[in-house]
């Protein structure tokens, strides 16, 4: 089992419902966000383009936080869902530092926050909250061990990217382009 | 072609516009430990080459120094923690991967064999003193007995501690200025550098004083030689190094960069050590005290302008 997102680039259409819903499934504390929404404009006038992307904790293969963690708090499950054990965690902030993503953050309460690809809502069958939301069906998600499975099928027949390869993580977040 | 990036909807906390996790505290942790572990370097050493009796401040004040330095470094650090009750969880555990792991146990040992050390100096250093109880005067019998044996396990030690507060950040490859291997010894080189000033600071013994201005002005060569590779490690590297690069050359940092740590913390108290070495007369406290803030300073433009480079994506 290997959980990956796949995302849809040329669906997105920017509304950030995926963020107001994980804010809302996950309680994430008033100013802060575990995915957002990036815009990028690229090319001169005339020949411009929008990219429009759901961005979020990538689930790195080698994960970088995982390593730097000097507790164990941060941890990768067997499904390849990266974690933090709130009660372990002393807030040194060293994941955060070694995110090439910033995808993580410093919880009000003290401890290091981020996506949990909704691990809670996985456990009873459910999609996580923010690929359930999306009005335009650009996010899925799934197991890429399973060769049949939507987000398998989809990384066979259309080109796609992840966020910084060259960091090294091996990201499983990926952006259909 | 033009690129620009939007982000929208994101405006977290110490890490938009960008990252600002680790703050004053880490940068003076840094330095002591530095200090700490250059300091229990020589005393070590010195009583391994049993040639204690040569360099009396370094094997005694400098330690007590050392103590105060891994004290204060300590609590600047758990200061930074934002999740302080949990920080037991740091010795549930050893992660060899973590760098930090390894470095909060060396921490450990390093201060505990730092006070037992001061404790089996602290009659010599203090003769009125006396120890009320039978049992502290049996182990302080014990440990002075002991001295070489507590400096051959310290001295290992503190080259790591001294290394690790480079590796700390070396460690992490998001960030770019931090992310080269030659890190590790410059933070070394630089905390034994600043550990003989500070034992230069406080001795009164001319002897001892020259001996340590030899031994920083050979460690200050060093260090420049080691910055050289860095800069030049970054010039020759990727598009995410050259915009460090640029932050430290030309950029933001440049002043605190050449001025305070190049030139004043380093240059120019190499110098003056020079010009003291040759028979002039130069008071030894100000190439010390330069060294001493060229080192506070260069931890506080790493920890800061370490933390504005990132991954272009």
């Amino acid at each position: 089992m290997k959980y990956a997102m796949v995302i849809d680039t040329l669906k997105c259409v920017g509304c950030s419902d995926c963020v107001v819903a994980c804010q809302t499934e996950n309680d994430v504390p008033v100013g802060y966000c575990r995915d957002w929404v990036t815009e990028s404009v690229s090319g001169t006038y005339p020949s411009v383009e929008l990219e429009l992307k759901s961005e979020r904790c990538n689930h790195c293969e080698n994960a970088p936080c995982v390593r730097c963690c000097p507790t164990g708090a941060s941890h990768q499950t067997d499904e390849g869902i990266v974690l933090v054990t709130a009660d372990e965690c002393i807030g040194c902030g060293a994941c955060i530092a070694s995110c090439p993503y910033d995808a993580r953050y410093q919880h009000p309460d003290g401890y290091v926050d981020k996506c949990t690809f909704c691990a809670h809502r996985l456990k009873e069958g459910q999609l996580p909250a923010c690929v359930s939301v999306c009005p335009t069906k650009c996010m899925y998600f799934g197991d890429l061990d399973d060769p049949t499975s939507l987000v398998s099928k989809l990384l066979k027949a259309r080109k796609h990217k992840v966020l910084a390869p060259e960091a090294g993580t091996k990201p499983n977040v990926y952006y259909l382009i | 072609m033009q690129e620009e990036i939007f982000i929208s909807g994101r405006n977290i906390p110490k890490i938009d516009p960008y990252l600002e996790v680790w703050h004053f505290p880490i940068s003076l942790y840094l330095f002591l430990g530095g200090l700490a572990a250059g300091i229990i370097f020589f005393a070590s050493l010195f009583t391994i080459l049993k040639k204690e009796k040569e360099v009396q401040t370094t094997i005694k004040s400098a330690m007590i120094i050392v103590l105060f330095a891994l004290v204060i470094g300590l609590i600047a650090l758990f200061y930074d923690l934002t999740h302080k009750l949990y920080v037991w969880q740091l010795y549930t555990t050893v992660r060899i991967e973590s760098p930090m792991s390894w470095g909060a146990w060396v921490l450990l040992f390093v201060t505990i064999g730092s006070f037992l050390w001061v404790f089996s100096y602290f009659t010599e250093m203090f003769p009125k003193w006396n120890w009320r109880f039978e049992w502290i005067k049996k182990l302080e019998t014990y440990f002075i007995r002991n001295r070489r044996n507590l400096a051959i396990i310290l001295l290992p030690l503190s080259i790591i501690l001294g290394i690790y507060t480079g590796i700390l950040l070396s460690a992490f490859n998001a960030r770019p200025l931090w992310n080269n291997a030659i890190l590790g010894p410059l933070f070394l080189v630089s905390g034994l550098s600043t550990g003989a000033a500070c034992i230069i600071l406080f001795s009164k013994d001319h002897f001892e004083q020259r001996l340590f201005s030899k031994i920083d002005l050979a460690l200050i060569i060093i260090e420049l030689a080691l910055i050289i590779h860095m800069l030049m490690g970054m010039y020759a590297g990727s598009a995410v190094q050259l915009e460090a690069l640029d932050i430290l050359v030309g950029g933001e940092y440049t002043v605190m960069f050449f001025v305070f740590v190049i030139i004043l913390g380093l240059i120019f108290p190499a110098l003056l050590e020079g010009f003291e070495l040759m028979g002039y007369r130069v008071p030894v406290a100000i190439p010390a005290l330069l060294i001493l803030m060229g080192g506070l300073i260069f931890r506080m433009v790493m920890i800061e302008a370490g933390q504005i480079t990132r991954y272009l994506y």
